[in-house]
């Protein structure tokens, strides 16, 4: 590998921008492909499509031989919007599951170092918080403030950015109303199916901690399952 | 992330890229393929320097030694190699995969 790909590859990987790596096996001749570059005319279009989706790197076989694609897709992020007890719970389990957490509350009574130590804790509106991390497809946002000022706007954002898990905290009652108003500030309805609200695996969580099982593990299925997805 | 943070593949990159801007020589090991239980997933990496020094894994450990004696040998002669792990006999706990499987890694020279 030459040093300026791999530097390429490096500031992409730092800026969270996918991209592959393309090895040919017999000629160890080596090129790049950005997710965002115009690849279609590639042979290998529809392959970097999946593999880009998939995150997963592998062999595939073609004319000129066995070439590998080293997949470099951003660490997966978690966005909680919401300082409160669940996200206490939330942050230590998904933390332990790999996820890097943010935390973004305005209210300065719930996000206090004490309630959430050693996380990345934003005591500021997620409009002003998400400015220097925007949302990605590689990251998930669970809004669970309850709050229609704190969490609509990350919602509307995290519909834009097709980040890979949404998911609102709300009754079926609280979440109608949520979706008109998502509506009415022009979010687009034929994606409010990837809403996941009320939000978690039906499991029948009770306890805030119980929740925030239930929320991580529709996370990781989204992650892991994304055509499961309904 | 916490100290639980396990190092990724792409910290391996960069550790590789501080490496080689540090003057060293530097070869990259790469899982292109595996077969049955293997321990880490295609696209796994190690980054070695011409001291033997190395970051990463490319197994859990059980074949990351023969695969760090081949890289000072990419290194000494510039030229990508692929290599073959997998247990045939007893002898695998010595260079094999324990746990059965197999893999293949691409070994090559980073400059």
């Amino acid at each position: 590998m030459e040093l300026s790909l791999l530097a390429r590859l490096n500031d992409l990987t730092e800026r969270r921008r996918a991209a592959i790596v393309v090895t040919n096996l017999s000629d160890n001749t080596q090129h790049l492909i950005e997710r965002t570059a115009d690849f279609s005319s590639h042979p290998l279009a529809q392959e970097f499509e999946q593999r880009f989706l998939s995150g997963k790197s592998g062999t595939v076989e073609t004319e000129k031989g066995p070439v590998f694609l080293t997949v470099s897709v951003p660490p997966p992020r978690l966005v909680i919007i919401g300082a409160v007890h669940i996200s206490q719970a939330l942050v230590p389990m998904a933390e332990i599951a790999g996820l890097s957490v943010t935390v973004i509350d305005p209210r300065t009574a719930f996000a206090t170092e004490d309630r959430f130590a050693g996380s990345v804790l934003k005591a500021d509106w997620p409009e002003e918080a998400l400015k220097d991390t925007p949302l990605d497809a590689f990251t998930a946002v669970a809004a669970v403030t309850h709050d229609p000022k704190i969490d609509d706007y990350p919602l509307l954002a995290a519909l834009e950015a097709n980040c890979f898990y949404v998911g609102a905290l709300g009754s079926r009652k609280t979440h109608a109303k949520r979706l008109e108003r998502l509506q009415k500030a022009g979010a687009d309805p034929t994606r409010f199916s990837r809403l996941d609200a009320p939000i978690g695996l039906d499991i029948g969580a009770a306890s805030p901690e119980e929740i925030a099982v239930a929320v991580l593990g529709s996370v990781i299925k989204a992650m892991r399952k994304p055509e499961a997805d309904a | 992330m916490r100290s639980t943070a396990r190092h990724t593949p792409t910290d391996i990159l960069k550790t590789a890229e501080v490496w080689l801007k540090a003057g060293k020589s530097v070869a990259l090991a790469t899982v292109i393929e595996t077969w049955g239980s293997a321990p880490r997933p295609a696209g796994s990496h190690l980054v070695i320097d011409s001291d033997g020094n190395f970051e990463g894994s490319v197994s859990g450990g059980c074949v990351e030694g023969a695969v760090v004696t081949e890289a000072l040998e990419v290194i000494e002669t510039q030229k990508a190699t692929t290599l073959e792990f997998g247990v045939a006999d007893e002898t695998a706990w010595q260079v094999g995969l324990s746990c059965g499987g197999r893999i293949k890694v691409y070994v090559e020279p980073v400059v």
